[in-house]
């Protein structure tokens, strides 16, 4: 484990996860639970980045493939890719990353902002940067994963 | 009294709640007499429920509603004892006084503004006035002034609510009759381990009155016997009787009053001397008819007694009967208690129980409910009820809808494990089947109400409109215990409310209308509901002009709604006024043209799950049929494959299902398909591919057409790969962790564990007819 531990007070528990090569964390608070990959029923006239839904227990989860949300190249799920539950403003949406490979605790100011070069799409969903041990981990924003009913009207 | 520190309030809730379960069997027998129901009961029911509210207002002094329901009350006791029939003018005045009733609790409640005080006024005027006008009997309106003792005799059980109700009505009493109060209560003593209080009476008090007159009358010393109350007879109801054949004065003769150890339960020890002025022989003697030998009796004219007769002190009838009652209620107390509280008039061997008893539901319950605000009600509710928190019940279900899909998600993979049929586990697992359906469905019918409730609130609606429109209009109701899921129930309040004002406003002619067209005066609008093929039907019926079809086409021309050429039946043209905008009155009127159609009509029952039919016949009236599931938790689904997705499809969309020939498959342009349906071309919808399950047609024959039918009454065939079959399924909404999904109802889960999508039958026809799905929004699996 390469857990750090920091003395200052703004030490944030995140979740780091992976996907393709890129690491990137969200707060632990937002994660419910992290499940293997179950097939998606999936959802006519949805974005791409849209899986599907699956049954979590009785509620019905929707799933964001988080490399086609980044416009990464999407995801072509097997049993080895991981969801992760997460609280997402009021909801509960299932992340599907590539795999789930640490919990870190960061300081909240060693944050670095994200730079200019990076492209709209990237920036609306990264708040900053974390530095660890050479890697860089980025911390996502979940608050604009899915998207509005407006924005899907289409 | 709307303090937030009130200490009363939480109280003060359950009262109001109370309230409006009263209200609602006060309207219902209200309406039982109006429809010619002359059962003493359904008067007594109505009479409690009026007293109840008083009652329960009186302890949280709430001033107004206490006074008008006094005086309703009044009214309703004069009914109750026979002294008035309840005639048609009557029970109008009744009615409507239970609208300004429910509207006085409303504004004591804060819901509402405060209550038009004119037709308050007017109202009570309405009611004095029908109780003043049964008064046969002279000068100081009897009836009431005999009324007085009984309400005073029931502070005997002690109850708070009651006493602070009582003491109004005892000083209403005394201000009409022209004799003094009797201070009746000085401070209740405590009640023994029976629950009987001793009442104390100020005899010297009385000695002040002055004699009475000697006049032509008579004088009787009445001595009953304990069998006479074994009879069912009670000495305060005959005293009473005494009292409307003239001016009486009763003397009470309670020497032979043994002490409380050495008192008999059941017998009588109490006699009265009663003077009664311009009595005849014969009215006097009749009273005791019923009685006989049950009682000592013996008649001399006043004339005769006058000369001899030292005046004995005169003596308050109210204190008399008060005490009769206190004498009576004594050997109550020491009878079993549930038993009378159960069946009041069953209880035979108590004396005061039957119909002798003014108030038989009050007094029997309260021995043992002293703490009950209002003992009526405990004694007229038939079944136990508790009030849970809606928010528990529907955890409840959720959970169970769990249940159940992990129960067939369990049971598909003991199939799929090829466990012997006869194993342990698969003989264990069909109990656990069995079980699982018996709790569903006992949840689900934790949630379902009847819709009274809803029913409830419609006469008086009626009532409004009719007043408004000049109509005469009888509202029938049917089918009021027919149970359907809360949420369905609140739900239907709008659109019933909303067809009854068409079906007065529109439906129904006027009087000389009606009267030339050979019908009675009175329009008939029937409410009624019943349960078909696992829905609830609700019907709203009238005998009105039923639809002018040539006007609804004129306007649906004139508005542009359709062609002037358009060909329709008449059941189209029906169907006409539920399109947006459409409103077939000339000119606006205040009830049902304020702009919302039958459109916002067919749009909720739609959100329901529902569907909305019409069927008039010109000159005899139109029915609107609404059928409705019963829950919106489960519906009855065919589960269907389109390109390896298994979807459901509702059930109640569904007309039939057929296997496309080649030859009935024609393509309109490019590949818009049809396919003949009963000699007709409707189209086919290859849902596949509109969905973006697949992005070529594959040929129609391969797969089961679905034929639907939308709630806009348009068919169209939808195509499916397979059929797998029909079941219930528990609905999910979509939108609790995402959103609506064009062409998707809402999702549920199947036995292997996996959601399926439930089509929305109507988006799907409808937006078949722009264009496909995008492409780039094809779903990868």
């Amino acid at each position: 484990m390469m857990t750090e531990v920091l003395s200052s007070s703004t030490i944030r528990e995140l979740i780091a996860f992976r996907i393709g090569e890129q690491e990137f964390c969200i707060d632990i608070m937002s994660v419910r639970e992290i499940r293997g990959w179950t097939p998606a029923t999936p959802l006519p006239r949805s974005p791409a980045y849209m899986k599907g839904v699956i049954n979590l227990r009785g509620a019905v989860l929707p799933i964001v493939d988080l490399a086609g949300r980044f416009g990464l190249p999407s995801t072509e799920p097997t049993a080895r890719h991981v969801i992760m539950v997460a609280h997402v403003g009021g909801r509960l949406v299932g992340l599907l990353v590539d795999a789930v490979s640490d919990i870190i605790q960061m300081d909240g100011s060693t944050l670095q902002p994200t730079p200019d070069m990076a492209s709209d799409q990237v920036k609306a969903f990264v708040k900053g940067l974390f530095a660890l041990e050479g890697r860089m981990i980025s911390l996502v924003e979940l608050g604009w994963i899915i998207p509005d009913v407006e924005a899907q009207a289409a | 009294m709307t303090d937030a520190v009130d200490p009363f309030e939480a109280i003060k809730v359950v009262f109001f709640q109370e309230c409006d379960e009263l209200l609602g069997d006060l309207e219902a027998g209200l309406l039982a007499i109006e429809g010619g129901d002359t059962d003493l009961e359904t008067v007594n029911a109505v009479f409690r429920a009026v007293h109840s509210v008083k009652g329960g207002a009186g302890a949280f002094g709430l001033e107004d509603l206490v006074r008008f329901a006094h005086v309703f009350e009044t009214l309703l006791d004069e009914v109750r004892a026979g002294r008035k029939t309840c005639d048609d003018t009557m029970v109008k005045t009744l009615l409507r006084a239970s609208d300004v009733l429910s509207d006085h609790i409303a504004a004591a409640r804060g819901q509402a503004d405060p209550v038009d005080e004119a037709r308050s006024a007017g109202l009570v005027a309405e009611l004095e006035a029908l109780t003043r006008g049964d008064v046969y009997v002279a000068p100081a309106a009897p009836a009431p002034m005999m009324d007085g003792p009984v309400m005073a005799a029931l502070p005997v059980d002690g109850l708070p609510a009651m006493d602070e109700a009582n003491d109004g009505n005892a000083n209403a009493v005394a201000a009409e009759v022209p004799f003094e109060p009797v201070p009746m209560m000085p401070g209740l003593p405590e009640a023994d381990e029976f629950g009987f209080r001793p009442v104390a009476f100020d005899l010297k008090a009385l000695d002040t009155l002055p004699p009475p007159a000697v006049a032509s009358g008579w004088r009787v010393v009445f001595r009953p016997k304990g069998r006479m109350y074994a009879h069912a007879n009670e000495a305060g109801l005959m005293l009473r009787e005494l009292g409307r054949l003239g001016q009486a004065t009763v003397t009470l003769d309670a020497s032979e009053l043994p002490d409380l150890e050495a008192m008999s339960a059941e017998e009588g020890y109490l006699a009265w001397t009663v003077d009664i002025v311009g009595a005849s022989e014969s009215d006097v003697r009749d009273v005791f008819d019923f009685v006989g030998s049950d009682c000592d009796t013996t008649f001399t004219a006043l004339a005769d007694v006058a000369a001899s007769a030292e005046a004995a002190p005169a003596f308050d009838i109210a204190a008399l009967l008060a005490r009769a009652q206190a004498e009576v209620a004594a050997p109550m107390t020491l009878e079993p208690i549930v038993s009378m509280a159960v069946a009041p008039s069953a209880a035979g061997a108590a004396p005061a129980a039957t119909t002798a008893t003014p108030r038989p539901a009050a007094a029997p319950a309260t021995p043992s409910a002293s703490l009950s605000a209002s003992p009526s009600v405990t004694a007229a509710s038939a079944a136990p009820t508790i009030r849970v928190d809606l928010d528990r019940v529907d955890r409840l279900i959720n959970v169970v809808g769990e249940l159940v899909i992990q129960q067939a998600m369990l049971a598909q993979r003991v199939v799929e494990s090829g466990l012997a049929r006869s194993s342990g586990i698969s003989v264990g697992l069909e109990d656990l089947e069995l079980l699982t359906r018996e709790i569903q469905d006992s949840v689900m019918a934790i949630r379902a109400q009847p819709v009274k409730s809803v029913f409830q609130r419609m006469p008086r609606l009626v009532r409004e409109v009719a007043e408004m429109t000049g109509k005469r209009v009888r509202l029938v109701t049917a089918g009021e215990d027919t149970e359907v899921d809360k949420t369905v129930v609140e739900r239907l309040a709008e659109p019933i409310t909303h067809m009854l004002r068409n079906a007065i406003d529109h439906g129904l002619e006027g009087p000389d209308d009606r009267v030339a067209a050979g019908k009675p005066a009175e329009g008939t609008v029937r409410l009624a509901a019943l349960h078909r093929s696992g829905r609830i039907v609700i019907e709203i019926s009238d005998d009105g002009r039923g639809i002018n079809r040539e006007r609804v086409r004129g306007i649906a021309v004139s508005r542009g709604l359709i062609a002037e050429d358009a060909s329709l039946s008449d059941e189209e043209v029906d169907n006409l006024i539920f399109l947006p905008g459409f409103s077939t009155a000339d000119t606006v009127s205040d009830i049902s043209g304020r702009g919302v159609g039958m459109d916002v009509v067919r749009r909720s029952i739609q959100a329901l799950g529902g569907r909305i039919t019409i069927a008039s016949v010109p000159g005899k009236g139109s029915v609107f049929t609404l059928s409705l599931p019963l829950t919106l938790a489960v519906m009855d689904g065919m589960v269907v494959s389109a390109a390896e997705q298994t979807l459901v499809a509702p059930l109640t969309a569904i007309v039939e299902s057929l296997l496309p020939r080649a030859a009935d498959v024609h393509y309109v342009g490019g590949h818009d398909a049809v396919i003949t349906f009963r000699e007709k071309f409707v189209p086919l919808i290859d849902v596949a591919q509109v969905m973006g399950f697949r992005a070529d047609p594959v040929p129609p024959s391969t797969g089961v057409a679905v034929i639907v039918e939308t709630e806009a009454g348009v068919r169209a065939a939808l195509l499916f790969d397979a059929i797998q079959g029909q079941r219930q399924v528990v609905i999910k909404s979509l939108e609790t962790n995402y959103q609506q999904v064009p062409g998707i109802a809402a999702a549920t889960i199947l036995g292997d564990g996996r959601v399926a999508l439930i089509l929305d039958v109507d988006a799907l026809v409808t937006n078949a007819r722009r264009k496909p799905a995008r492409a780039d929004l094809k779903m990868a699996s």
